[in-house]
């Protein structure tokens, strides 16, 4: 069997602009959402508060839940379905952090029974302190960094076989962070300080290669967060940990289309460098596509069949998978074209 | 001929390893080894980060070090002094009489050198010293507080019976409690939280105390509650107590503390024993105040306060009130264990019920075997036998993941499993490239053989090259993960590790076999 013939020759490097309009739009509305949405919605894990998952018995109303948390005092607290619609599952949160000292989890029980005359179990409770949340929030941030600069460092000296370049810039890089650091700023701003800073680096250095996959992977992490923010979920531990396997996944089919690349710009170095692009991106059309149509059907089979508390890691991992497919497709390679035009305007 | 042999030598060892150190998790009889560890967020269990309050612990230091300076004013007939505990931990001495200000800094200077002079100020003849501890002796108090609290804290918790607890340090101030499988959360946390500052303080006869509740306490006394609750209506009441501040007698003299059946009324009682120095202090304390009441108070709240009787020595005592077996208990844990340094505050709780736990494992198995199902099947429709070949890499894939758990005996957590399916729609990408790979070489007319060795050749450099990110992001996020995500992040690693193996090394074993035993002229794929 063969999805894709192999002398396919679609000119994805011809419809560039297309997709460059496109993945535009698609970033601009995902700002836009985090900007009307006021920054990500942050769970529990970086805002602090609790989140008490009950379990009825029988079909239960959420004004009768509601109606039984306000006999104790937790009555500012949000209350939603929770996984499949027969669990008669609900998710129960509250900014409160205080609440959950002696008797807890008895006392919502019985509040809850009271109120709803409908027997239910209380399976989960997860109380997180601010100082907490504010811990594991810059725990998050540093890891996508830290991340992000490991991949850096690594592309930059694999693909250019640049080393010790790519040394300046990761030091370049912890020193520029280390200095803003001094200064007490936010995270989020160091993080976009320093891709800027990696990206300027990579420009005037002409580490190419590198460029194009940061870009891929700035568009990639961008959508996800941005179709997050759109859909009004929310970011947790386990969904920073699947933007993560994301920048991994989606630069291991940029990774693999720029080794056919390089190995074709040996090989055919007469021919224009968008002939040549062209020619990867079809070469390995279809391994992307197997590839990412396997992974795509386990994450869909873990999002339909894995319960609630996997439902948004395996959301993420859905769109992550999709757009990076995409991205190293339309976004990494068209990159590498910017040079061209650069050196032949020198 | 050659390249097999060490190829198989490594496939081999690489197997019986992955065996031997599964076959405890699929049947424990046969192997005694460690099984694969759940997580809380599988089994079932608690999460808890305490922060140990050291403020409070140097706070305490310097009330107990204002305290000696009092008791050694008065044995030295020093008058006219009076030495108090202010706020931030700082001891505040005020002295009125021109001649006592000699004879007290001679004091400090013999037996408090190590306090260090804040401050000094003069009005209308009263001289005012401001002292506090060293930052020095404070860090130390701290440090020795959060590792008495911990130590504590592990003892309760073996008292109480958990199988397999991790208490752990974290950060300076911080103690991370993990309880698996634990069912009764809430008495466990009522056991870890609890001070129990167990204090003997005398009764305040001299006032009526609805007259000190009216704001008439004389100085050097406080009002202190006794709550109980009503079996009957279930309501709580509150009765109030007029106490002599000082402390006479802690419970850091106890050496044992037993649950006990009063057999009069058939209800638990705690029984105390002091040690030597505990049990005089005691004789004396009850043979110089007979007659008078004596309360037991636990974390300022007061348990009982019997009318002393006469002299009691041989340091034994009783806590009463109205126990059930199961508070009894505990409460005999918390005095045996020794009082927490300071209070504790938790500052982040995960509990998970066994029956989620349960969910958990069964909602992942299938989403697992259905996602690896799918896989499989694809892989051969797909490529026919060089897909059996990835399907049979893929199963050893997730067997080599699963012996990984166990040998690094690591956790495994509801995202590790999804980290597992992600492998499993990952994991055949290496073989899909190679496949991809030699189909090429096939099509511009090389022989079977030849497309082989040039597809692994050529493929084996781009896969490494594409793992290597996935395995930084694995890595990068060990590092920094907590709990639930670490389990992933290590389930991802292996994966990404072991598919490397598998692809590599394994599926070309498999190739190498075919082309060994007969002549191949058309490849299935």
């Amino acid at each position: 069997m063969q999805f894709i013939k192999p002398d396919i020759n679609i000119n994805f490097i011809g419809k560039r602009k297309i997709a460059f309009g496109v993945s535009i739009a698609m970033i601009v509305v995902s700002v836009i959402s985090l900007i009307v949405h006021k920054g990500p919605k942050l769970g529990i894990d970086f805002s602090g508060g609790t989140l008490i998952q009950a379990k009825f018995l029988t079909p239960t109303k959420i004004a009768d839940i509601k109606a039984g948390l306000q006999n104790i005092a937790l009555s500012k607290s949000s209350v939603q379905q929770f996984g499949d619609m027969q669990a008669n599952e609900y998710l129960i949160r509250t900014e409160s952090t205080a609440a959950t000292g002696e008797r807890f989890s008895s006392d919502v029980e019985k509040a809850l029974n009271s109120a709803t005359g409908v027997e239910v179990e209380i399976r989960r409770v997860e109380m997180v302190g601010p100082q907490v949340g504010e811990d594991l929030r810059e725990k998050a941030l540093f890891a996508m960094f830290y991340a992000l600069l490991f991949i850096t460092i690594y592309i930059s000296g694999r693909f250019e076989l640049k080393w010790i370049l790519s040394g300046v810039v990761a030091s370049a890089l912890i020193g520029a962070v280390y200095i803003f650091k001094l200064f007490d700023v936010s995270i989020p701003f160091l993080i976009v300080t320093a891709l800027i800073v990696s990206l300027i680096l990579f420009w005037f250095l002409e580490l190419k290669y590198a460029m194009g996959a940061i870009v891929a992977l700035i568009h990639d992490v961008t959508i996800t967060v941005g179709i997050f923010s759109i859909f009004n979920k929310e970011f947790t531990l386990p969904i920073i940990a699947a933007l993560l396997t994301i920048i991994g996944y989606s630069l291991n089919d940029t990774i693999i289309v720029f080794d056919r690349i390089r190995e074709n710009l040996r090989r055919y170095h007469k021919n224009p460098l968008e002939v040549i692009l062209n020619r990867s991106i079809n070469e390995t059309l279809s391994r992307t596509i197997l590839t990412s149509l396997t992974t795509l059907f386990v994450v869909v089979t873990l999002y339909f069949l894995g319960g609630g508390i996997i439902h948004d890691f395996a959301f993420a991992l859905i769109i992550g998978v999709l757009v990076g497919t995409y991205s190293s497709i339309f976004v990494a390679s068209p990159i590498l074209l910017a040079w061209q035009s650069r050196q032949q305007k020198k | 001929m050659k390249t097999i042999s060490w190829r198989l030598v490594l496939v081999f060892a690489v197997m019986v390893t992955a065996v031997i150190y599964l076959l405890p998790s699929l049947k424990p009889a046969l192997w005694p080894h460690k099984q694969i560890n759940l997580g809380l967020d599988l089994q079932g269990g608690m999460h808890l980060v305490l922060e140990v309050d050291t403020d409070k612990a140097v706070k305490s230091t310097a009330e107990r070090i204002s305290q000696e300076i009092r008791e050694l004013l008065k044995k030295n007939r020093i008058r006219h002094v009076s030495v108090d505990q202010i706020e931030n931990a700082k001891i505040s001495a005020q002295i009125k009489k021109e001649e006592n200000i000699e004879k007290f800094k001679a004091l400090l200077d013999d037996d408090f050198k190590d306090l260090r002079m804040l401050s000094e100020s003069k009005s209308d003849g009263t001289l005012t010293i401001v002292m506090d501890l060293p930052d020095r002796d404070a860090d130390h108090i701290k440090k020795l507080a959060v590792d008495q609290a911990l130590e504590t804290i592990r003892n309760r918790i073996d008292q109480f019976g958990v199988s397999e607890p991790d208490i752990r340090r974290q950060g300076d101030n911080r103690i991370l409690i993990q309880l698996p499988g634990i069912k009764d959360t809430q008495r466990a946390k009522d056991l870890i939280g609890k001070t129990a500052l167990l204090e003997f303080k005398l009764v305040d006869d001299t006032q009526s105390v609805e007259a000190a509740l009216k704001g008439n306490a004389p100085p050097g006394t406080e009002i202190l509650y006794k709550v109980e609750e009503d079996p009957a209506t279930r309501r709580s009441i509150k009765t109030p107590f007029l106490l002599k501040k000082r402390t006479l007698l802690t419970g850091a003299y106890l050496t044992d503390a037993r649950v006990q059946i009063d057999s009069q009324y058939n209800e638990p009682y705690v029984s105390i024993n002091f040690d030597k120095k505990g049990a005089r202090i005691f004789e004396r304390i009850t043979g110089d105040n007979v007659n008078k009441r004596l309360a037991i108070v636990l974390d300022n709240n007061v348990y009982s306060a019997p009318v002393i009787q006469e002299k009691i020595a041989g340091g034994q005592a009783r806590i009463t009130g109205r126990f059930t077996t199961e508070e009894a208990r505990d409460l005999a844990i918390v005095l045996r264990a020794g009082a927490l340094p300071a209070p504790v505050d938790i500052l982040e709780e995960r509990t998970v019920g066994p029956s989620l736990g349960a969910d958990s494992i069964r909602k992942g198995l299938i989403s697992m075997c259905i996602g690896g199902i799918f896989v499989v099947v694809f892989m051969i429709l797909y490529y026919k036998g060089a897909g059996l070949i990835a399907d049979i890499a893929l199963i050893l894939n997730i067997v080599l993941i699963a012996a990984g758990l166990a040998g690094f005996q690591a956790t495994l957590t509801l995202p590790g499993i999804a980290g597992i399916i992600l492998t499993i729609g990952m994991a055949v990408d290496a073989n899909v490239i190679i496949f991809e790979r030699i189909r090429e070489e096939i099509s511009i007319g090389r022989t079977p053989r030849a497309a082989v060795d040039a597809g692994y050749e050529r493929a084996t450099l781009t896969i490494l090259d594409a793992n290597v990110t996935t395995l930084i992001a694995a890595l990068v996020l060990f590092q920094f993960g907590t709990g639930p995500v670490k389990g992933f992040a290590v389930t991802l690693s292996l994966g990404v590790i072991s598919s490397l193996f598998t692809a590599l090394i394994l599926s070309r074993l498999i190739f190498d076999y075919i082309f060994m035993n007969r002549k191949v002229k058309t490849l299935s794929i």
